[in-house]
């Protein structure tokens, strides 16, 4: 047996932040897969007819359905925001670990403020 | 050594493929989003003549079925790799593989109804 230093505390196992943000990226993925019925059905509705849209319109002043709009930009920008991390990663920018756990931040707290800002928006 | 990616429900048969579909759809998908909600911030409050308008206009009826196509293959590629990490018995994982696939179809086919059934 080697003589490595063995950890299996689970309370004191931390992910790194890049771990954090990469598990995210799928979790609002997956998420967002969720949702793509509720959208186009949304799209369809909107669509339809003058009195339709009025409808779909009417029930986004609803207090409710704007936290979930919030749920969805989220995990939309939060989705949008890690996919262009990735791309440039492809790309070859920042994929040092410091440069990639400055980025892991920036996903975390750029998504935020975008939702936050649209939050401000809609109410 | 790379290997070639052997499993039979991925789409492309080839996961350097797939990579790439994943990026260029990504790109697709980011466009479109951001157009559009570039396009309902620009327009508030939105009526309904300028959101038809919008959605009958032939050019945004091309962008909106690239982006369902780019939806489609980018979701399928995405879940494809979730459920293959995740879900260890082969009946399991097919069984579920077809649901997304047929439920990623039907959206698919939805979307097409809705962005060209739009009245002109």
């Amino acid at each position: 047996m080697s003589k490595r230093p063995i950890n299996l505390n689970l309370l004191t196992i931390r992910f790194p932040i890049t771990a954090i943000v990469s598990i995210m990226h799928r979790i609002s993925g997956f998420f967002l897969f969720l949702v793509i019925p509720v959208f186009l059905a949304i799209m369809a509705l909107s669509l339809q007819s003058p009195e339709a849209f009025f409808t779909v319109h009417s029930c986004f002043a609803h207090p409710l359905v704007k936290l979930l709009i919030l749920a969805f930009l989220f995990a939309l920008f939060y989705h949008l925001v890690a996919g262009i991390r990735h791309l440039l990663m492809d790309a070859g920018v920042g994929e040092e670990l410091k440069p990639a756990r400055l980025s892991a931040v920036l996903v975390i707290v750029l998504s935020i403020s975008l939702t936050g800002l649209m939050g401000i928006y809609l109410w | 050594m790379v290997k070639n990616l052997t499993n039979v429900t991925s789409l492309s048969g080839n996961g350097m493929r797939d990579w790439l579909i994943q990026r260029t759809t990504s790109v697709i998908l980011a466009a479109y989003i951001i157009f559009l909600l570039a396009f309902i911030l620009c327009h508030q409050p939105l009526d309904y003549m300028t959101w038809q308008r919008l959605f009958s206009h032939f050019g945004m009826r091309l962008f909106s079925s690239l982006f369902l196509l780019s939806l489609f293959w980018h979701a399928w590629i995405g879940l494809w790799t979730i459920v293959t990490d995740y879900i260890k018995s082969a009946s399991c994982r097919l069984i579920s593989q077809l649901i997304i696939i047929i439920a990623l179809f039907l959206y698919f086919i939805w979307g097409l109804v809705i962005f060209w059934g739009t009245p002109l």
